[in-house]
């Protein structure tokens, strides 16, 4: 079996943490990655970046409406991800678009938080 | 207006050679400041950038001579400040855009800054207008960039404490940064829908000056100019957009007014009341010729209709000459093409002027019905109105009361109240 792990955290929380704090998460989360990695159970995973750089993405009537900020329907819950490579956030949004999900509910796109080229990854 | 000193911030009495750094800023600003953020790749770098570059200009230019390409001079300056001070930044963020600029700028220094096919003020005014961003960013982060505003102005202008307008600009420009959104002017099949939201903005920005005119007269008249300025700018880098013209022409024809529109205590005066001689006429002349023509294609766009509508009442030299019949076609045609609640409302208003108040008002009361509008404070004025006219006072009186209870601006509020005294007779309550 394969199981998605979504992490939910308060980020006012992360904003108002100290240098300290912030820097005993990186590196719980470094931990914990390499464990996961070490013991094969690792498929992928990434940070995102903050809700404020969120974008989202209806298609009603074949017109993409685009939106700032993250996904607030309470009404509908999450069904799914893909993870794609785009040059910019058009090209983003033109892949969002194209979901089929984005006609009847709403695709949220978030970049994802590079990390140090250091950072425990699973082997391709 | 600003004058162009106080680019330069205030101390030391200006001489001439501040006023022509001053002036060559002011004009070229906008322009430099499109261009270092294609070459920095980043807004705020670019501003800090330009704000080094015209300090060196001030210490270098008066000993050293005005350089022959003064705009040439800054942003090359302006760049090698920034690359300075990123290579004294050690954060990890920086590090890595420092490289991925290293690695673009011997091809952006072989680059003739003036030979670039596209002016990248309209790379800017597209980012700047994107749909990723809230509609409030947009506006204000376009003000602070191409329009050069404070953002102290901005946020007076829009009624925001200081602190949140700043706070508004640095999100927008965090958001532009880890989101993504590209400096390029969309592509052709882009192209429509990206500028009808720029052709939003600059309209936004206009109507924020023009609509109250409560408090800082001064500062809202400076908000139509520089909405104005960019419709220019638009219609000069886009010359085949024909909305881009009519929403010009549009805000030259409504700007025309302005003059007239408002009384000595800043009161609201009414269309058909002003004084026309004191209406601009060359703004006129210059509006009505942006639109010349574009009513004759199949579908013209809504500035187009909109504009039309204002160059009806600019040719007419007397109220009573206004050919409504002419203004109520083009509503119900703006209606048919681009349907909108406020669109039948002024619509309605316009057919009570050709077929009577009677029709107007059943217009209106079906409007109402409907649901829509119900929080805007201009249809029960513009029902009020049309039971006045009808003779019917009492219920010209509660409709008026009603407008009253939704108005926001002291403006509005006077003008209602006034009529509300001249339908009961007597002062009525607020």
């Amino acid at each position: 079996m394969q199981y998605m792990l979504l992490i939910y955290g308060n980020e006012e929380g992360m904003k108002t943490a100290t240098p300290g704090d912030r820097e005993a998460m990186f590196k719980a989360y470094g931990e914990f990655t390499a464990s996961i990695v070490k013991s094969g159970n690792m498929k992928a995973g990434d940070a995102l970046q903050p809700t404020a750089t969120a974008t989202t993405v209806r298609v009603r009537d074949g017109k993409t409406l685009t939106t700032d900020g993250p996904f607030a329907e309470t009404k509908e819950q999450l069904g799914g991800y893909y993870l794609v490579e785009a040059k910019d956030l058009d090209e983003a949004t033109k892949l969002a678009a194209r979901i089929p999900g984005a006609r009847v509910g709403s695709i949220e796109v978030r970049p994802i938080m590079a990390m140090p080229a250091d950072y425990p990854r699973p082997k391709a | 207006m600003r004058p162009p000193g106080d680019m330069l911030g205030s101390g030391r009495a200006m001489d001439s050679e501040r006023e022509t750094i001053g002036g060559v800023f002011r004009e070229e600003r906008a322009r430099m400041l499109a261009t270092l953020i294609r070459l920095l790749g980043d807004i705020d770098r670019a501003d800090e950038g330009l704000a080094s570059a015209l300090e060196a200009a001030l210490v270098q230019w008066p000993t050293e001579g005005t350089p022959g390409n003064p705009r040439a001079w800054l942003i090359r300056t302006a760049r090698n400040k920034a690359v300075d001070s990123l290579r004294r930044g050690a954060l990890f963020e920086e590090k890595r855009a420092e490289l991925k600029m290293e690695a673009s700028s011997s091809s952006a220094a072989a680059l003739d800054i003036d030979e670039e096919p596209v002016d990248d003020r309209l790379r800017l005014i597209f980012t700047c207008c994107h749909p990723a961003l809230a509609i409030e960013a947009q506006v204000a982060l376009t003000l602070r960039t191409l329009g050069g505003l404070e953002t102290e102005a901005i946020a007076r202008a829009f009624l925001v404490p200081a602190p949140t307008m700043a706070q508004r600009l640095v999100r927008a420009k965090a958001k532009i940064r880890q989101a993504g959104i590209p400096y390029r002017v969309p592509d052709p099949e882009e192209l429509p829908a990206r500028l009808e939201a720029v052709l939003v903005v600059i309209y936004l920005v206009f109507n924020e000056g023009y609509a109250a005119s409560s408090g800082i007269v001064p500062l809202r008249r400076e908000i139509c100019e520089e909405a104005i300025r960019l419709g220019r700018l638009l219609v000069e880098l886009m010359p085949a957009a024909a909305e881009a013209r009519a929403l010009l022409a549009l805000m030259l024809l409504q700007d025309a007014r302005r003059e007239a529109r408002v009384d000595r205590d800043g009161g609201v005066i009414l269309l058909e009341d002003q004084d026309r001689s004191r209406w601009d006429q060359p703004a006129i002349r210059e509006g009505l010729a942006l639109i010349e023509g574009t009513l004759r294609i199949a579908f013209p766009g809504p500035y187009a209709l909109q504009a039309a509508i204002a160059g009806v009442h600019a040719q007419s030299a007397r109220a009573e000459e206004t050919d409504w019949t002419q203004i109520a076609g083009l509503y119900t045609l703006l209606d048919e093409l681009y349907p909108s609640p406020v669109v039948a409302l002024n619509k309605a208003v316009a057919i009570a002027m050709v077929a009577g108040p009677a029709e107007g008002l059943r217009r209106i009361d079906a409007l109402a019905a409907s649901g829509a509008l119900a929080d805007y404070h201009l249809l029960p004025a513009a029902r009020a109105d049309l039971l006045r006219r009808l003779g019917r006072w009492r219920e010209a009186a509660a409709a008026y009361r009603q407008a009253l209870a939704l108005a926001g601006n002291q403006s509005d509020r006077r003008f209602l109240q006034r009529r509300l005294i001249e339908v009961t007779g007597l002062p009525g309550p607020n």
